[in-house]
């Protein structure tokens, strides 16, 4: 934490005097070059606004380009004009005070109450500043119901004087409509109006009279920005193009003059009214160049010029775009690829990234050995270092030192090398879009040959990553308490249990769940070489249990293997996800061997499949174990018990073929069958209702009701049956059904899609009927409501569409996308809103939740006061898993 | 062989008292009644008991934690798997009801009628069995119109008259005689019914403007015979061994004042007139509620204190807010957090007019001017004090 921190921000709105004192130069030039393209003094391009080209020193304050920070200047205008950022607080301060007096038009209901209104206005004033230091909203509120009432006073309470309404015409001219009619108020007689205020009046009305009178809303002075803010650009052509600003203030600078020139010469009233005019349009259009009711100000080719407004506005402006998210050193981005052998702790750097991010490292006598290895090592041999910086505080870029050997000498306490990355360093790694916090999590950097960041699979899940192209970013924390917080807080065996819904987000995927299946099934005997093999993948050195089959030969069992990593004293039992359909089993009397059995540390029945170590299950082997044991046990499981699933794998095989998915004849015959009757049915339907027969359901249409019986009744039952069928007649264990049953890959639908059938295609959840009048394409007749007409996709993937069917199942597949573009936009403007309303909350030591401006949201946070992380899926405290762990090899 | 079992009620609970005193009631029950059905030895009793105390103390959230962020994550983050546009069947097929994101952005907009609304009306034990009266009850509730049981109707601008043919089997329908018809349109001239037809309904009006007539036949059309007001429709279903009246269209206030119905049970979509009617705790526990079944719909697995925190920090006020603009955000009293949301130019210029303050006390502020957060670990105050030697140096400011 550095050693200064501010306090507090004020706002306020700079007077005439504060403008005048703050400024360095006066301009007066219209022009902003002389002849020869130097320049102008008093222009707004005065040099002393601020240095624009490096080398040279500033003539105010003798700094270089890097550190004056430029100086204002000003304008002074001929004739006042309207700022129109304030033009609601004027237009609400003329309604509220007096037109002669320029007093505050207290309401009688507070004049009776107090008396006279001079003391209305002291009895409020106390009022409101006792509530504007306890309650800063409620006094805000006080505040505009006051000046809301005052508006509407016809009379004033301290002169007498009748009051006028007056009309705001938008953007800045104010009318004041009198019995005599309407009289424009020009900016002069509005700042004389605003100047009668007295101060106390202000401030029941809300404002802060020492900060911002409101005649400073008027413009009698123009501050003249800093060019440091406003740079000009050298074209390669050698031409100079100036910024927006600078360009709108040329007109202002412009407009003034001319004004001043009729002023002096006495012109007409219409030809200075003009004037005065243009100076308002452009003062205004240099705030703010959208303005409603003001032409876009526009530069030469048409593009619309940028005012100080656009710069601050929207999502690249100067707020969201560079003070709440800032752009950063010391990250890099390239493609992601995956690497089972790596920890899921860790990430691989290529090395070439490894050479170009660096971590300071101060020298120490026990580090300087090492550290002078780097320094000789230079910049482009791994590992070294890219900068020294001396204890004087001199930067000095390895590139350009001639004698590393000389300068590594020189080390010493005090100094400090930024190296290279290098194994073992902690690193943030990211994948967009960063919706939760497990899409920034701390890594081990393990420095490896290639060109692509390499992640462990089992952390694909929580970044939501692939490999078909994705990026990811890495960012190097340089400082010892942001690299404590990474390892401590971020590191990735640290999330691995997800705060959204208390179950574990890192676990098994895809091939693991496979693997794990085919290693724990009970067909599944190992010989010896194979125990070996697989043990040595986990990084396995002891000895080897006994065998679980003596004779005829030695075998070994899957379960056992996976035992040998289990802790001695864990229970669990629960059913397997393939524990479903006809091999659903409730107990561990189960002939599928789908019920899973875990006493002290042994699996003695069950599969291992997605229930029991799969990612995003909640209440399963897996989190359980990290639950009980920690994320270092969580963290080694997936380390060396997941390499094994991936061992199994590799020397069994596993892969898919066109047999897994296609279907004996006369399978395809019932489901032929199957279809027909459907189609038939539809057609019975179809029928009615043109016979009108059929009776529409209550609040529905004819139509609707077809369309219902047609969906619901008729065609979802098809595919569903057809699946059934398909998968009747399929191996169960072909490695496809075993992906789909085990939750590995795929389901039973996907099978279905590929065996079977694809089923109804459907836009917005009715049948496809857009396209020609009355039907799809110029291959149906007119009118036809059948199944097939309307995208009913009979054939299978393997068996291939027919041509209209393709075009039903893409229109049906367009949806799809289209629904996920719009859907991200909507609910990343959804989440937006919520984080910034809920990012102030946290919890306080009392375990209740408040708000950082000291509200209490809530006694006790979740009204238990458990935190949905640490909880098994809502639950503090899971009694049966209470029981099970301690009494479960019993029972 | 049956022998006695060592552990009562009584036992344990003294086990619990000594061992485990601040677990809550819930837990405690569930503990004595679990290990007494598991028939567990007094050594495991005290093990499980000892093992839930420790795990209840280390489930605890730690202080300190940006819950907000954590809970604003939890439910974004799954918001882009949520289906767009689903109008989903609410049990009954007739009626359609608004689920996924758009539901969801309803509830968090706290916008003021959903969508679709809808209540399920449960009924007093009388009627509740009964599928005829419950019918009745619902036919009371829906509104029913004379556009509803009208065939045709025309204008005479000769005679100045309304004719209305009403039609016979929606009268039946609806349970309407052609007399109450004739009676609700009393108010707007002579009514009677004519001789040749006994579905023909005349007014006599003296409103001799033929656009004025035309006017006043939509008024006519649009004339409430029976029911309440928003209830466009009403649907009996049974859910479970009970029947219930399910609506399109809400009206809280009105259906609670029916003798016939559970108003401890009967329930609306609508959060803004569950607040207007029944209180703000009502609509806390309602938007709960709500943003549980839309998460629940669509599969998605959201832990329920997240939604609390989110209907807390929407309810604490005593009003309903919105979470955007017009409300959380929209209140902050942080000038910087207010113009990094949205409409930054105002909340700057408004903030300059008032010479407001930003104390720099959120999140949103100090990420803006580069200084820590005042929350998580940057809440800690802690430093370590120098030794004596060093005292000389200026400390570190907290």
């Amino acid at each position: 934490m550095s050693d200064y921190m501010i306090e507090k921000i004020k706002f306020g709105i700079l007077s005439p005097d504060e403008i005048r004192k703050m400024s360095v130069v006066q301009i007066i030039s219209k022009d902003l070059f002389d002849d020869d393209g130097v320049p102008l003094k008093n222009s707004i391009m005065d040099p002393r606004l601020g240095v624009i080209e490096p080398g040279q020193r500033c003539e105010i304050c003798g700094n270089t380009m890097r550190e004056c920070p430029g100086h204002f200047g000003r304008l002074e205008l001929a004739r006042p004009v309207i700022h129109v950022g304030f033009v609601r607080h004027i237009h609400e301060i003329l309604r509220a005070t007096c037109r002669n007096c320029g007093r505050f038009k207290v309401p009688s209901s507070y004049i009776e109450r107090y008396g006279d209104p001079e003391k209305a206005v002291e009895e409020i004033y106390r009022i409101y500043t006792k509530m504007k230091k306890r309650w800063p909203l409620l006094a805000k509120r006080l505040a505009n119901t006051l000046k809301k009432e005052a508006m509407k006073v016809s009379q004033c309470p301290f002169c007498g004087a009748k009051q006028y309404k007056i009309r705001l015409e938008k953007p800045t001219s104010f009318f004041e409509e009198s019995e005599e009619g309407n009289l424009k108020l020009t900016p002069i007689d509005i700042r004389q109006r605003l100047e009668r205020v007295p101060d106390k009046d202000l401030e029941i009305m809300g404002y802060d009279p020492k900060e911002a009178r409101p005649e400073w809303m008027i413009i009698t002075v123009l501050p003249i920005p800093p060019l440091t803010i406003r740079p000009s650009i050298i074209l390669e052509t050698g031409a100079r193009a100036e910024d927006d600003l600078t360009h709108k203030l040329a007109d202002i600078v412009r407009a003034n003059e001319k004004l001043k020139e009729a002023l002096e010469t006495g012109a007409p009233n219409i030809i200075v009214e003009d004037a005065w005019e243009l100076l308002q349009y452009h003062i205004t259009t240099y705030f703010d160049s959208e303005t409603p009711g003001v032409p876009v100000a526009k530069q030469r080719y048409g593009r619309p010029l940028k005012g100080l407004v656009q710069r601050l506005k929207g999502k690249e402006g100067r707020f969201r775009g560079n003070l709440s998210g800032k752009r950063v050193d010391f990250s890099s981005r390239t493609v992601i690829s995956p690497d089972p052998y790596l920890s899921i702790n860790e990430v691989g750097v290529p090395v070439d990234v490894a050479k170009i991010l660096t971590v300071p490292e101060r020298v120490t006598p026990w580090n300087v050995e090492r550290l002078r290895e780097y320094v000789i090592n230079g910049p482009f041999k791994w590992p070294g270092a890219n900068y020294v910086i001396t204890p004087d505080g001199r930067r000095l870029d390895l590139r350009f030192v001639k004698d590393r050997k000389a300068l590594a000498q020189e080390l010493g306490p005090g100094w400090i090398v930024e190296r290279h990355l290098d194994n073992g360093d902690i690193v943030l790694f990211n994948r967009q879009p960063s919706l939760h916090r497990m899409s920034i999590m701390g890594h081990i950097v393990r420095v490896l040959p290639g060109r692509a960041f390499r992640l462990h699979l089992a952390v694909c899940p929580p970044y939501n990553a692939d490999f078909d192209g994705d990026e990811m970013n890495l960012h190097v924390p340089q400082n010892e308490e942001a690299r404590t917080e990474a390892r401590v807080l971020m590191l990735v065996q640290k999330q691995i249990l997800s705060p959204r819904y208390g179950g574990p987000i890192i676990g098994g995927i895809q091939d693991y769940i496979s693997g794990a299946y085919v290693l724990s099934s009970k067909t599944t005997l190992l010989t010896k070489e194979e125990v070996i093999d697989l043990l040595s993948a986990a990084g396995y050195i002891g000895p080897i249990p006994e065998p679980a089959v003596l004779s005829p030969k030695r075998y070994w069992t899957g379960k056992q293997i996976i035992s040998m990593f289990l802790p001695e004293d864990f229970n669990y039992r629960g059913a397997a996800k393939v524990s479903s359909g006809k091999l659903a089993c409730n107990d561990y009397e189960c002939f599928w061997d789908s019920y899973i059995v875990v006493k002290k540390g042994k699996l003695l029945l069950g599969v291992l499949d997605k229930k029991a170590i799969g990612s995003q299950e909640p209440e399963s082997l897996y989190h359980f174990l990290v639950r009980e044991y920690g994320d270092e046990v969580g963290r080694e499981f997936i380390d060396k018990v997941f390499r094994i699933f991936i061992k199994v794998l590799e020397k069994r095989g596993f892969t898919m073929t066109l047999e897994d998915i296609s279907l004996p004849n006369e399978a395809k015959a019932e489901i032929k069958r199957l279809l027909n009757e459907s189609f038939e049915k539809v057609h019975e339907l179809i029928n009615r209702y043109r016979s009108g027969e059929l009776e529409p359901e209550p609040g529905r249409t004819l139509e609707e009701t077809l369309e219902i019986k047609i969906m619901e009744d008729v065609l979802r039952n098809a595919r569903e049956m057809s699946g059934e069928i398909a998968v009747k007649y399929m191996d169960l264990f072909n490695n496809v059904f075993i992906m789909a049953r085990t939750g590995a890959r795929g389901s039973t639908l996907n099978i279905t899609q590929m065996a079977a059938t694809l089923g109804q295609q459907s836009i917005r959840g009715a049948r496809i009927s857009r396209g020609f009048r009355d039907r799809y394409t110029a291959h149906f007749k007119p009118g036809d409501l059948g199944a097939k007409a309307r995208g009913f996709v009979e054939n299978s993937f393997v068996e291939g569409l027919t041509p209209t069917e393709m075009f039903f199942h893409a229109a049906g597949g367009r949806e799809g996308l289209v629904d996920t573009a719009v859907r991200t936009s909507q609910s990343g403007y959804m989440q937006r809103r919520l984080i910034n309303a809920l990012q102030d909350l946290y919890v306080e030591y009392d375990l209740s939740v408040r708000s950082i401006e000291g509200s209490m949201v809530q006694i006790i946070y979740g009204e238990d006061g458990i935190d949905p992380m640490k909880g098994i899926h809502e639950k503090s405290v899971d009694i049966d898993r209470l029981i099970e762990r301690v009494a479960g090899h019993r029972l | 062989m049956k022998t006695s079992y060592e552990l009562d009620k009584e036992k344990i609970l003294e086990i619990i008292g000594k061992k485990a005193s601040f677990l809550p009631k819930k837990i405690v029950e569930e503990l004595i009644s679990k290990i007494i059905a598991k028939r567990l030895s007094l050594e495991e009793a005290e093990k499980v008991i000892e093992l839930a105390a420790q795990q209840y103390i280390s489930s605890l959230i730690e202080p300190g934690e940006a819950i907000g962020t954590v809970t604003a994550q939890s439910i974004g983050e799954p918001g882009t798997q949520m289906t767009l546009r689903t109008f989903h069947y609410a049990g009954v097929r007739e009626l359609n009801v608004t689920l996924g994101l758009p539901r969801f952005i309803e509830l968090v907009d706290a916008k003021k009628t959903p969508s679709t609304p809808i209540m399920y009306i449960y009924l007093k034990d009388e009627y509740k069995n009964d599928r005829e009266k419950a019918l009745e009850v619902a036919r009371k509730i829906e509104l029913t119109t004379v556009d509803n049981v009208t065939l045709e109707v025309s204008t005479d601008p000769y005679t100045n008259s309304i004719m209305i043919r009403l039609d016979p089997e929606f009268l039946e329908d609806k349970g309407v005689s052609v007399e109450q018809v004739a009676n609700v349109l009393k108010k707007y001239g002579d009514v009677r019914i004519s001789d040749e037809d006994p579905y023909m309904v005349i007014i006599s009006t003296n409103e001799s403007d033929v656009f004025r007539l035309e006017k006043l036949k939509n008024k006519i059309l649009k004339t409430r015979i029976k029911g309440i007001k928003g209830i466009k429709r009403a649907i009996v279903r049974r859910t479970g061994d009970e029947y219930v009246i399910v609506t399109d269209g809400s009206n809280l206030r009105s259906v609670l004042k029916l003798r016939e119905i559970d108003p401890y049970r009967t329930y609306t979509n609508n959060i803004k007139e569950i607040e207007e009617v029944l209180g703000i705790e009502a609509a806390r526990a309602a938007l709960i509620r709500e943003m549980a079944n839309v998460l629940k719909e669509q599969g998605l697995d959201v832990d329920i204190r997240h939604l609390i925190l989110v209907a807390d920090m929407m309810t604490y006020t005593g009003t309903v807010r919105q979470i955007g603009r017009h409300g959380v955000t929209g209140e902050k009293e942080s000038v910087l957090a207010r113009a990094a949301f949205e409409i930054t130019a105002r909340h700057l210029l408004d903030a300059a007019a008032r010479g407001e303050e930003d104390l720099l006390r959120g999140v949103a502020e100090n990420v803006i001017v580069g200084q820590h957060m005042w929350i998580g670990t940057g809440r800690v105050k802690l430093f370590m004090k120098l030794s004596r030697k060093n005292e000389g140096v200026s400390n570190v400011s907290s």
